[in-house]
């Protein structure tokens, strides 16, 4: 099957610093990609080249055989989401109202939402278990009630895919269950294809179907949790000692400093 | 619409029914403040009028339309345009105490129109240009000194302003000192605000660029939702987040120094009112644009009424009574939410 996302040696340079060198990666069609690397790997760098919000120096991205500069951002927007580590809520929005700009690359100037996207961001706070914060003002949510509602307003999109930064990196450990349980729940139920970056091994080994570790921009090794989460791997990247035993529940690696 | 769903959420409907429920309150108020003065005018004269007995020369007649009557309109435009650039300053630097005149935007505007008086323009292009540069130049100071290198959400963005309000402020002053004849004081009046030099001609000049500027406004009321929650994630839904601020700024620029011009420097009307606004019908600017600004021109007609009636027979500039109102506005705001606007 084609894959939904294509990237062909991307590499990318703010000025002399290079960020990001010869990645190539498929994203197939429901498999949730994981991406980790200490800071400064790229992750960022490539999850913005993914997102389209950043234009790389070398090479080509496809969306499903198109290349990403013959798309305009609202046609991109209608098929890559992402759920962004930056958000400011200064102002009263309900939940709802937020969710409803998720259909902003689907309205006209001007257009006010209609029935369909109504339905569409009701099924969306209903998707992450969102519906009873409809009305509540976005700035008053605990962490993991607002990260609902932005996975709600990114679903709202209608993506194919799903680009999350760092989606727990605030919260505490029943939400970031929570959420990762939610967004494998959404992969498998609605057939999205996710691709999060984060900085723990543990959960991002356990619930994602394929993983990319990153070295200095460039692709250090990837495939299965099991096979890119060795000590030797993360030793390496991460210029850390730790030993990596199987989660003795989920048989997942399992990753501990020592 | 909003039968089939539980919650509330903007319709073209509920913007329209609320527009017009203003309209009529606006209408209220220009009323009562064209009955209200030092002159009093009897329920007799109102009815002569209504019904044409009243003969064309009649003092009363006069007062009401050649005075009353288009400084009522001059309030309703300023008061409407200082809380429409409120509100869009406020969504653009995400920060709910970012008031024109309070980054000093009004004040750089007053620079250019003393200016223009210095040289001896005339009010009909010279004066408001000169004022518009100014106020397009105060904002691009504030945008690069105060925005872009410390985050917008930070209160370095008001101290900015504070400072550049100050410069502005002493350039006036300066100016004042320094010429000895009769335009001094035309001068002094832009410190103040002041209304009463309201005349149609500049109504007829005002009138259609805040139209034009108010409908061009609203066209933005989706991509200004957006950027409050995040420049990237507004990129990412299709928001043309540079051209979007850069318009909005521009246009914002335009009708400060076009009011500055015909009214001078009236403050905290963009604060309060859009901060009233937002605390009744929330933050969807589709319906925030038309109910603040509507609520602006309500607010600075009731102001400039009292500003005429509080020690009449002699009156007051209507920037001393919304500086009066509004300065402890601002500081109540600080305190209860000067964290939560600090960077967080």
């Amino acid at each position: 099957m084609e894959p939904i996302l294509t990237l062909k040696n991307i590499g990318h340079s703010y000025g002399n610093q290079r960020a990001l060198k010869g990645v190539d990666l498929n994203l197939m069609d429901g498999e949730i990609l994981g991406i980790l690397g200490p800071n400064g790997s790229g992750k960022s760098t490539l999850l913005k080249v993914l997102d389209g919000l950043l234009t790389p120096t070398e090479g080509e991205i496809r969306l499903r055989g198109r290349l990403f500069r013959d798309l305009n951002r609202s046609e991109l927007a209608r098929d890559v989401a992402m759920v962004a580590q930056e958000n400011y809520f200064r102002f009263s929005f309900t939940a709802l109202e937020v969710v409803l700009m998720g259909r902003y690359p689907h309205l006209k100037r001007l257009q006010f939402e209609g029935r369909r996207d109504m339905d569409v961001a009701y099924n969306a706070l209903k998707a992450t278990h969102a519906l009873d914060l409809a009305d509540r003002p976005i700035h008053e949510l605990s962490g993991g009630e607002r990260q609902r509602v932005l996975i709600a307003r990114a679903l709202a999109q209608e993506p194919k895919v799903i680009l999350l930064d760092e989606p727990t990196s605030f919260l505490d450990l029943k939400f970031k269950r929570e959420i990762f349980r939610l967004i494998s729940a959404l992969s498998r139920d609605q057939g999205l294809s996710v691709v999060l970056v984060s900085h723990d091994i543990d959960l991002v080994a356990m619930y994602c179907s394929r993983l990319v570790m990153l070295k200095k921009g460039e692709v250090y090794t990837t495939g299965e949790p099991e096979a890119v989460v060795t000590a030797e791997n993360v030793g390496a990247v991460y210029e850390c000692p730790v030993l990596v035993d199987k989660n003795p529940q989920t048989g997942r690696p399992r990753v501990s400093v020592v | 619409m909003s039968s089939q769903y539980p919650h509330t959420i903007t319709t073209p409907g509920k913007v329209v029914f609320l527009s017009l429920v203003m309209c009529i309150i606006l209408v209220c108020a220009m009323a009562i403040a064209l009955v209200v003065g030092t002159v009093d005018v009897s329920f007799g004269h109102i009815m002569g009028i209504i019904s044409g007995t009243l003969p064309t020369d009649d003092p009363v007649r006069l007062i009401i339309f050649k005075i009353r009557l288009p400084r009522i309109i001059l309030a309703g435009l300023v008061g409407f345009s200082l809380s429409l650039g409120g509100i869009v300053f406020q969504a653009i630097l995400r920060n709910p105490l970012a008031d024109p005149f309070i980054l000093g935007v009004s004040s750089g505007s007053a620079c250019g129109a003393v200016l223009g008086i210095i040289f001896g323009f005339g009010f009909s292009v010279g004066i408001p240009v000169l004022s518009f540069v100014g106020a397009l130049l105060t904002i691009y100071l504030v945008m690069s000194l105060g925005a872009r290198r410390m985050g917008m959400e930070s209160s370095t963005i008001l101290l900015t302003g504070v400072i550049i309000n100050a410069f502005f402020t002493a350039v006036i002053m300066f100016f004042i000192s320094i010429s000895a004849d009769e335009r001094l004081h035309t001068m002094l009046f832009w410190l103040y605000g002041d209304l009463s030099q309201g005349q149609y001609g500049q109504l007829a000049f005002i009138a259609p660029i805040v139209l034009v500027v108010f409908i061009w406004l609203y066209s933005l009321s989706k991509e200004l939702n957006i950027i409050t929650t995040g420049d990237e994630i507004a990129l990412q839904l299709g928001v043309n987040v540079a051209a979007t601020k850069k318009t909005a700024l521009v246009l914002v620029s335009l009708l400060m120094g076009l009011v500055v011009a015909f009214s001078g420097l009236i403050g905290f009307v963009g604060l309060i009112v859009p901060h009233l606004a937002r605390m009744v019908f929330r933050t969807d600017h589709r319906l925030l644009i038309p109910i603040g600004s509507l609520g602006g021109a309500i607010f600075l007609i009731a102001a400039d009424t009292l500003a005429r009636t509080l020690v009449s027979p002699s009156e007051l500039p209507v920037g001393v009574v919304t500086a009066f109102m509004g300065a402890p506005f601002f500081i109540l705001l600080l305190r209860k939410k000067g964290s939560q606007w600090s960077r967080s």
